[in-house]
């Protein structure tokens, strides 16, 4: 007995997908786990001296770092002793401003947070990110990578991204010891397809530390913190060490977040029982506490945990929303494969493309999937012309511009040949012209020819012990006359001394002012207010190029 | 064909009576009838090594006792005998040890690392994921990563034994091409994840690593 009407669902892409009950017992549970604590707090003489049904004395590492720097005792005992549900009222009205709901949301503690969450359906998550959110205008990030760590691919696929409006793009490796080469080719594309933008290349933590300090990157956001103890230690981190390093980021002029999302805890098997939320509040509070001016969440690379059990996703916008009730910027997920429905992975984004995030991706992968070294993003470049054509329809700012092919390949092998100047500068192993005109027209790293990665791999290290920095690449970009994009590269190493963008939600624009929550932040109290797209905005985001226009007719070969 | 569990009984009996000791037999699910089933003695705590022509291969706590299979169901006695093999194709000595109080295949890995008398290890948890790690390196570095054990075939794993011996050689191999299923994700994260909570259950804190003696065989007919 076999139905072809099952057997022909069986086969729909939604079921490829892994899908799971709720297993409470090792917190397989996106929120209201039995395990769960109830909300609670008493304070005296200044201090938590029980949170969440804990006495102070029980308080593992994480739940004292929290009391003691992230919640806000001024502010706790009213906000504690308000209902939940009136909370959640206040962040999706649109008569009460933002700064208000912070004057609550500062004082909550991870489980009240949860319960505020809890009584949102999505529709009021999205509202409450549309006015939480810090900075007023959406802004979009993306990944650049490719499976052979070719740097003039890299640099390529950088320059258009930058083009195409990315705020932010990062690049990580598939071989460690290519890391330098990837920075620097990141750094060169970026700058070469808009100045401002944004890189950084997701390594082991010192090893990214020392390259942002070479000047070869201008921020990172993988410095991952938890939400249970064992998972920390089996890190090696604490809280404090995370704190240390978020430091000595900023003692150097670098722009930092951190990165969390629900379903780490259990995917790394330590949950204790707690559900995927209510661990994540805990990170977002480690974050604020650290004093660490934002956060890449939305389950990031374990999405396909909360993804594959009921409310998921809904619980993954509330993560967003968490961050933003704590007045931090946020990166907010999408940046991972998550299904391999069409429509499932379309769903998953619209509560962050709509209500709009700082970083709707985190990012959006700026290459074909099969080049995307963080396992693949939830959107790739393939997916780009239906992604502008969505911010059409909708009258949607997700970040992003339409471009023509002319000034796509134009941008692609000035990038190419920048680089490949740079490394002949520099000594580093040349780069050929056939491979700048493989990468001026490639889709992905199967339209390159191979590079002799042992050459490249030997020279990558030599790269960082001949202790090559930003100010060398704008030296060599200045004498193989790319005076323009050396000057872009030397703006970005300028952020490091004024560091203004090391304030919350800060991107810079062409040129190179700030964009942030404390000169541009939200003030969004509903129609009318917040960030509404411009004219010109709205003109480049209307104007796709296979756009039929009807004036095309009025030429001779009309119609 | 037999049935499972007579089959499991009789590959258990035939692994006793073998090893005669305190020995932890895991033999292969029924349906593997030409794989190899494999037994694991264990003989004390694990050493640092002294003979630099050693690569140390560490096991994760549940490996071969709760789980016979990684994730896409290759038998795990299969994935350690191509590793160990390719070791010993290199012209070095593998040694094998189960890490008890770490799940971690980074900390797993590196932990094997420490222990080899050439400074280099492999890590394996029972899904599939694998690590090369060095001694000198930080734990959550690598000299090469394997992180989409859905991908990984038992080619694969003989080649990530031969590289770690190239590498315990002083050699500079070419990293194993590193696949990459950009689908893996949704399909079996969540399966991994109640895979590893499994694999956590069975970490002893504090416990030191064991040295492991293994014995392959075939197992049905």
């Amino acid at each position: 007995m076999k139905s072809k009407r099952f057997q022909t669902l069986a086969e729909r892409p939604v079921n490829k997908d892994g899908f799971v009950a709720e297993w409470p017992e090792v917190g397989l549970i996106a929120i209201g786990s039995p395990n769960d604590p109830k909300p609670s707090i008493k304070i005296q003489n200044g201090k938590i001296v029980e949170m969440d049904g804990k006495l102070r004395e029980d308080f593992d590492m994480i739940e004292r770092f929290i009391a003691d720097y992230a919640i806000d005792i001024e502010a706790a005992e009213k906000a504690m002793a308000m209902d939940s549900v009136e909370i959640a009222r206040m962040l999706v009205d649109i008569n009460i401003p933002r700064e208000k709901v912070l004057e609550i949301s500062k004082g909550l503690t991870p489980a009240k947070i949860v319960d505020v969450i809890d009584k949102m359906n999505i529709l009021e998550i999205m509202m409450a990110m549309q006015k939480m959110r810090a900075r007023k205008r959406p802004g979009n990030q993306c990944h650049v990578t490719n499976v052979r760590d070719n740097p003039v691919l890299i640099a390529a696929d950088a320059a258009e991204g930058a083009l195409r409006g990315f705020d932010e793009e990062e690049t990580t490796v598939g071989i460690t010891r290519y890391a330098p080469f990837n920075a620097l080719a990141l750094l060169i594309g970026a700058q070469t397809g808009r100045g401002g933008v944004l890189t950084q290349c997701a390594l082991e933590e010192a090893f990214e530390l020392t390259i942002g300090m070479r000047g070869l990157t201008s921020y990172a956001e993988t410095i991952s913190v938890y939400g249970t103890e064992q998972v920390f230690v089996d890190g090696d981190d604490t809280p404090w060490s995370k704190a240390f390093l978020a430091s000595a980021y900023a003692s150097r002029g670098l722009k930092m977040r951190f990165t969390s999302g629900t379903g780490s805890e259990v995917q790394m098997g330590y949950a204790e029982g707690k559900s995927m939320l209510y661990l994540e509040a805990k990170c977002v509070l480690i974050t604020k506490a650290a004093g660490v001016q934002g956060l890449q969440n939305g389950s990031i690379s374990c999405i396909g945990v909360p993804g594959a059990v009921p409310s998921g996703i809904r619980v993954v916008a509330g993560e967003n929303l968490i961050t933003m009730m704590l007045d931090l910027e946020v990166a907010s997920g999408n940046d991972q494969t998550f299904s391999h429905s069409d429509i499932r992975r379309t769903a998953r984004l619209m509560p962050q493309l709509l209500a709009g995030t700082d970083l709707i991706f985190s990012g959006y992968s700026a290459v074909p999937n099969y080049d995307n070294m963080f396992a693949g993003s939830n959107f790739d470049i393939e997916d780009v012309d239906d992604y502008l054509a969505v911010q059409r329809d909708l009258m949607v700012d997700g970040g992003l511009r339409p471009v023509t092919e002319e000034e796509v390949v134009a941008v692609r092998n000035k990038a190419a040949k920048a680089l490949q100047a740079v490394f002949k500068k520099l000594g580093l192993p040349p780069i050929t012209d056939e491979e700048v005109e493989a990468a001026t027209l490639a889709n992905g790293s199967r339209d390159m020819p191979a590079r002799d990665v042992n050459e490249d791999l030997k020279a990558a290290t030599e790269m960082m012990q001949r202790r090559i920095t930003g100010l060398d690449v704008v030296r060599a970009l200045a004498e193989s006359g790319y005076t323009d994009v050396a000057q872009n590269v030397l703006n970005m190493l300028k952020q490091r001394i004024a560091g203004d963008y090391l304030h919350t939600s800060a991107v810079l624009d062409k040129a190179f002012k700030i964009d942030s929550a404390v000169n541009n932040p939200n003030d969004y109290k509903g129609p009318g207010t917040g960030y509404r797209l411009s004219p010109e905005r709205w003109q480049e985001i209307k104007d796709i190029p296979q756009a039929l226009k009807p004036e095309s007719f009025n030429t001779e070969e009309g119609a | 064909m037999m049935t499972s569990e007579a089959l499991v009984e009789e590959v258990v009996n035939e692994v006793l009576k073998r090893l005669q000791g305190k020995t932890q037999v895991s033999p292969t699910p029924a349906n593997a009838g030409k794989s190899v089933y494999i037994g694991f003695e264990e003989i004390g705590e694990a050493k640092a090594g002294i003979k630099q022509d050693e690569v140390v291969v560490g096991i994760s706590p549940a490996f071969g006792i709760k789980f016979k299979e990684n994730i896409v169901g290759i038998p795990l006695s299969e994935i350690l005998r191509e590793v160990l093999a390719g070791i010993a194709e290199e012209g070095l000595s593998p040694r094998l040890i189960r890490v008890k109080h770490t799940a971690d295949v980074a900390f797993i890995a590196h932990t094997a690392a420490k222990l080899s008398g050439s400074g280099v290890g492999i890590g394996i948890q029972s899904r599939g994921t694998t690590v090369i790690h060095q001694k000198d390196l930080q734990p959550l570095n690598n000299l090469e990563l394997f992180p989409q054990c859905p991908v990984l075939n038992l080619d694969t794993y003989r080649e990530i034994g031969k590289n770690a011996a190239r590498y315990a050689k002083g050699e500079s191999p070419t990293p194993v091409p590193v696949q990459n299923d950009q689908m893996a994700r949704p399909k079996f994260q969540a399966k991994a994840a109640v895979m590893h909570n499994f694999e956590t259950s069975y970490v002893t804190p504090g416990a030191k690593p064991v040295e492991l003696k293994v014995s392959f065989g075939r197992g049905g007919n």
